[in-house]
């Protein structure tokens, strides 16, 4: 490839002429070769191959009324506290002579707070069935997630992906009120005091 | 050797054409997992939001870019240069107020990214006009309406980063009508036996029996 045919073209020269020394004109690749291989590397190190992936967010609009109220045994309440706990109920909570149970739980694969969605998921496909007032075979669970202060980042990402993991049809993202932490303080304060 | 040259060379090649080059990024960011596999959309604004909390703001879309430093030059009346404005174009992400903007630009390119940033001002009344990452970002997206290419916006966030900093740069979206926008984060694999784990396997076999027929 990269030489030339310098055999002369078949021409013979006469007796007393004297042939010129035939220099090769092979070249030497070999640091081509390198050079190529170096660039090569280069490239692959600064290269991006793959994009970034990205998880896709829709906000719910600020709206003051609450006329298009989720059914009470429809909605799942999900806290979001320090060093990943996840605090969930059921309920509206919307009468403070009952509180809510309170159950406490991490982000794990058994036992964790998917089993308790599931778990929730099931209970609304059942009891929407069962005929009491208000329960209609249209109604969809609904989970409301509510991060507290002093949870971070990871804990809202891991939950919004516990809701596409598990189907969940209808959640949002809200403010956390005050009830609610006094929620988490209650549980936090039964669970330290408990098992001693 | 020739041959050897040959595959170097058509490799090179290949690499020099299919690169992107890793953008610069003032911060070092670990994101979270999500068995989300949405890529990145193209001309997106991406807020970078570190583990303390400070804000960074980047355009990937260098027309929309040299709009959007006209359009603030002359309503923050920053006084910049046309050097300074080339070099905001060129420019990786930046987090500064508007009153540092100046001496960030005018220093050389190189030493940029060792400039001492304090993230961009959040103010929480979220109005454009006192908030500046509000400002930043409506500015940016009319910027990127006049070329032709509306942007999304995408957070990229620490995992670690307290959740109510995390909050104030949605809020500044959510408050000045953007309530779409996506959350960069790293592949997972999605967990065995769950309704999503059903409906890619589902997906997986719709695709797989599409394939002969389209043959």
């Amino acid at each position: 490839m990269a030489e030339i045919d310098t055999s002369g073209g078949g021409k013979k020269k006469g007796p007393g002429v004297k042939k010129g020394k035939k220099l090769s004109t092979r070249i030497d690749l070999t640091p081509m070769v390198d050079l190529g291989f170096l660039l090569i590397t280069f490239f692959i190190f600064t290269t991006t191959m793959s994009k970034p992936k990205t998880m896709e967010i829709n906000m719910p609009v600020d709206i003051k009324d609450t006329t298009t109220k989720a059914k009470d045994y429809c909605t799942m309440t999900i806290l979001l506290s320090q060093q990943h706990r996840v605090y969930y109920y059921v309920g509206l909570a919307d009468d403070p002579m009952h509180p809510p149970k309170v159950e406490v739980t991490y982000f794990q694969n058994r036992n964790g707070i998917r089993d308790a969605i599931i778990q929730h998921k099931k209970n609304v496909d059942e009891e929407k069935m069962n005929g009491m007032p208000g329960h209609i075979p249209t109604d969809k669970p609904v989970i409301l997630i509510k991060p507290d202060i002093n949870s971070q980042y990871e804990d809202m990402v891991n939950i919004l992906d516990e809701m596409k993991i598990n189907d969940m049809p209808i959640y949002a993202m809200i403010d956390i009120t005050p009830v609610d932490q006094g929620y988490i303080k209650a549980t936090e304060e039964a669970n330290a005091g408990g098992p001693k | 050797m020739t041959a050897m040259c040959d595959v170097a060379f058509l490799l090179l090649t290949f690499f020099m054409l299919a690169t992107k080059f890793k953008p610069d990024e003032p911060v070092v960011v670990k994101t979270p997992s999500s068995i989300s596999d949405i890529v990145i959309p193209d001309n997106s604004i991406l807020l970078t939001v570190d583990p303390s909390g400070k804000v960074f703001f980047d355009y990937d879309n260098k027309k929309a870019k040299a709009i959007l430093i006209e359009k603030v030059n002359t309503e923050k009346q920053l006084n910049l240069t046309e050097a300074e404005k080339e070099s905001f174009k060129r420019g990786a992400s930046f987090g500064l107020p508007f009153n540092q903007m100046k001496a960030y630009l005018s220093i050389d390119p190189i030493n940029q990214k060792s400039y001492p940033f304090t993230g961009i001002p959040i103010d929480t009344t979220y109005t454009p006009a006192l908030n500046e990452l509000a400002y930043w970002v409506q500015s940016a997206r009319i910027a990127g309406q006049e070329t032709g290419h509306p942007p999304r916006i995408c957070i990229k966030c620490d995992a670690g980063t307290a959740y109510p900093k995390v909050k104030d740069v949605i809020k500044t979206l959510t408050k000045n009508d953007i309530l779409r926008f996506n959350l960069v984060t790293t592949l997972e694999a999605i967990p065995d036996g769950t309704a999503a784990a059903v409906e890619h396997a589902e997906k997986e076999k719709a695709a797989s029996q599409n394939k002969p027929a389209t043959h």
